[in-house]
């Protein structure tokens, strides 16, 4: 029998709901200028990089987050420098939605020793430490107990910084996301599990995988409290992240945001997945509908913060910016032959 | 006890007070901490002596502790994740060997993960398949992961203090049935774990043994009953297998041109033949008196009744046998 507390996702899974443009009753327009910004920045690199893997011109697995660009964004809005954020094989919108340089990131990609990793990690491997961005990893559900590990630290460095884990859907699989759950809230560690339910792990729907669809359930479970949003609403994002976060940051212990959005290409790769044969029927085309950055847009067009021209301007700005930054990470040189065996251990001596 | 005698379980303990002491950075996260028993007299009162914020019992989630412990060292810290039993570390196999070992590389040298594994051997006393695996042999197949197995108290505590104040991931195996080995300790001694590898624990020309963890013990006791027997035995205590420096067991072999490896772990891709190859491999053939030996756990899970156990282990006396067997092979007199 079905529990009727259960957290459900209900509409939020629907793509016909939630198509118009955002509510921004009493947000600062700056703000969301800037939010607009970084996610049509995020948008920019996917698609470069998505053209860049159709030329041929990059060879490793890279995971596009293009359609989920609204989660990073607004859960970002919350986070500070010295903040310890964990990603997965997904992680290019994290890792610049805190700031992380675009350039850093092609040369990363592309294997070159400018890279964000030193050209050392590739796609499923960034690392931006300055921007709080300790790292991400391709093994679903590999970084959260590490993030419950960097909340350990943050409690007793005792300066309010909180561990953030990103994870989608399909971690809910790993018996590693209720371990760090059962941690997290036992130790009322100050971390927040971001799960962006994007309805897929890989080729296979949600419905194929689990009894039901709102991983929040999972947070219920081991008494976390949890918020459940739109994920392709920056705005909703935000406001409840920064709830969740101020609470983590005050010592109230972990939180869990439930951000429920959809990814416009296939699990790895720039395609759509029909090539290899996952039928998304005419999901994709209503999920495009629920844009995150048209929505937003439309909403600032709407309150006459942002002109037409204002928003091409801005696309203009970003593809320039990733235009250049893709140039000089072609010319970047690659790593030292010495990388391969100086990097496996510690090399200065400690402390 | 008489002087300064301390066991082994009492050394770790010594290590593990040395640590918290001295470091603020370190802390201790695992199952059983301020148990009595999980942990034999190996971490006694720690908890009363630091704190319950240091000395961390958790539930039984070994993939999340050790994911955390990984995830603290990344901020200062320096963590030690005890796990009672080496069996059960295995579901934290991911924060091992997927993240703690890879970090430093995959990020391109600019994080480490200072973190300290510590797996214990626990086995006889008909505790069966899960409760008596030394699987130091899977993990010194990993790069990035330091892998270290104290045999006499004196490592016990200084190399749990080398492998916390090392920048990389350290697994340190610590062995129950040597906890009541008792040594004359000297003062801590803090040295690099870069520079630690095999040590000499016993000179002699006839043949080389070489060990690590208990069966180092079992190699010395046999090199005392080899000598009654007019065989000279130099022992070589493996104490770090990964990275494996085997130069040492390399150099004694050409001496003796007699090799016998003991290895508390499974014969296939195991430890023994790992030290086998580096020397083989090394050395001219003709260096080689006999074919060397490796003495190993059958290749078949522990067996929890007595009967089956007794044969199951390696003992003194088998290592004697097969020395004697390689210097009879080799032509020399033996008494």
């Amino acid at each position: 029998m079905s529990d009727p507390l259960l957290p459900r996702l209900g509409a939020l899974a629907d793509p016909r709901a939630f198509t118009a443009a955002l509510d921004i009753t009493g947000e600062e327009r700056e703000k969301l200028a800037r939010q607009l910004r970084d996610m049509l920045l995020i948008r920019a690199v996917e698609e470069r990089i998505g053209d860049m893997v159709t030329a041929g011109k990059i060879a490793c697995p890279c995971h596009l987050a293009i359609g989920q660009e609204a989660v990073a964004v607004g859960v970002s809005a919350h986070l500070r420098k010295s903040d310890r954020i964990f990603g997965t094989h997904r992680s290019h919108s994290h890792y610049l939605a805190l700031g992380g340089d675009v350039y850093a990131l092609l040369a990363e990609v592309l294997g070159k020793a400018d890279g964000c990793s030193r050209g050392m990690g590739g796609s499923m491997h960034l690392h931006d430490e300055e921007n709080g961005f300790m790292g991400s990893v391709p093994i679903v559900a590999g970084t959260v107990p590490l993030a419950v590990g960097a909340a350990f630290a943050a409690k007793m460095d005792g300066r309010g910084d909180i561990g953030v884990a990103y994870f989608g859907d399909g971690a809910a699989e790993e018996g590693a996301l209720h371990e760090s759950l059962n941690l997290a809230s036992n130790f009322k560690l100050p971390v927040l599990f971001v799960c962006e339910n994007n309805l897929f792990s890989s080729h296979l729907h949600i419905s194929l995988r689990q009894p039901e669809n709102s991983i929040a359930r999972f947070a219920a479970a081991h008494a976390v409290p949890y918020d459940i949003v739109d994920g392709n609403d920056v705005v909703a994002v935000a406001r409840a992240a920064g709830r969740l976060i101020s609470a983590a940051r005050r010592g109230g212990g972990p939180g869990f945001l439930e951000a429920v959005t959809y990814r416009w290409r296939g699990h790895v790769g720039p395609r759509e997945d029909v090539d290899v044969g996952v039928n998304r029927g005419g999901d994709l085309a209503l999920w495009k509908k629920r844009d995150p950055v048209r929505r937003l847009a439309e909403a600032l067009q709407a309150a006459g913060h942002l002109p037409l021209e204002g928003y091409d301007r801005i696309e203009r700005d970003v593809r320039h910016l990733v235009g250049e930054a893709w140039q000089r990470a072609e010319r970047a040189p690659f790593p030292p032959a010495s990388a391969l065996l100086d990097l496996v251990y510690a090399g200065a001596a400690r402390r | 006890m008489s002087g300064n005698r301390v066991s082994y379980g009492s050394a770790i303990r010594a290590g593990f007070e040395y640590l918290l002491a001295r470091h603020p950075e370190v802390f201790v996260i695992g199952q059983g901490l301020w148990s009595p028993w999980y942990v034999g007299n190996s971490m006694t009162d720690l908890d009363m002596q630091f704190g319950t914020e240091r000395i961390i019992d958790t539930p039984v989630s070994e993939l999340a502790c050790t994911g955390a412990a990984v995830g603290a060292s990344l901020y200062g810290y320096r963590p030690v994740v005890v796990h009672p039993r080496m069996d059960f570390m295995l579901y934290g196999m991911d924060a091992i060997v997927n993240q703690a070992a890879k970090w430093s590389h995959m990020v391109g040298g600019q994080a480490h993960p200072a973190v300290t594994i510590r797996g214990i051997i626990n086995r006889g006393g008909e505790q069966g398949a899960q409760h008596s695996q030394a699987l130091h042999a899977w993990f010194a197949h990993i790069p990035g992961l330091r892998v270290v197995m104290p045999a006499t108290p004196r490592d016990a505590r200084d190399l749990l203090i080398a492998a916390v104040l090392c920048d990389d991931p350290v697994l340190y195996i610590d062995d129950r049935w040597l906890y009541e080995l008792e040594e004359e300790l000297p003062p801590v001694c803090e040295t690099d774990l870069r520079r630690e590898g095999p040590r000499s624990a016993r000179s002699g020309c006839d043949v080389t043994l070489v060990g690590s963890g208990y069966t180092t013990h079992l190699c010395l006791q046999a090199a005392q009953e080899l000598e009654a027997r007019g065989v000279s035995a130099e022992v070589v205590d493996l104490r770090v297998l990964n990275p494996l420096d085997a130069r040492l067991v390399v150099d004694s072999v050409a001496r003796t041109g007699r090799l016998c490896v003991v290895d508390g772990g499974w014969r296939n891709c195991g430890m023994a033949g790992e030290v086998i190859a580096r020397v083989t491999e090394s050395l001219d053939p003709a260096a080689l008196k006999a074919s060397p030996v490796r003495l190993t756990l059958p290749d078949a899970p522990a067996p929890t009744s007595r009967a089956l156990e007794a044969g199951y282990y390696a003992k003194t006396g088998d290592i004697v046998e097969a020395a004697v067997k390689l210097t009879v092979q080799a032509g020399m007199l033996v008494k």
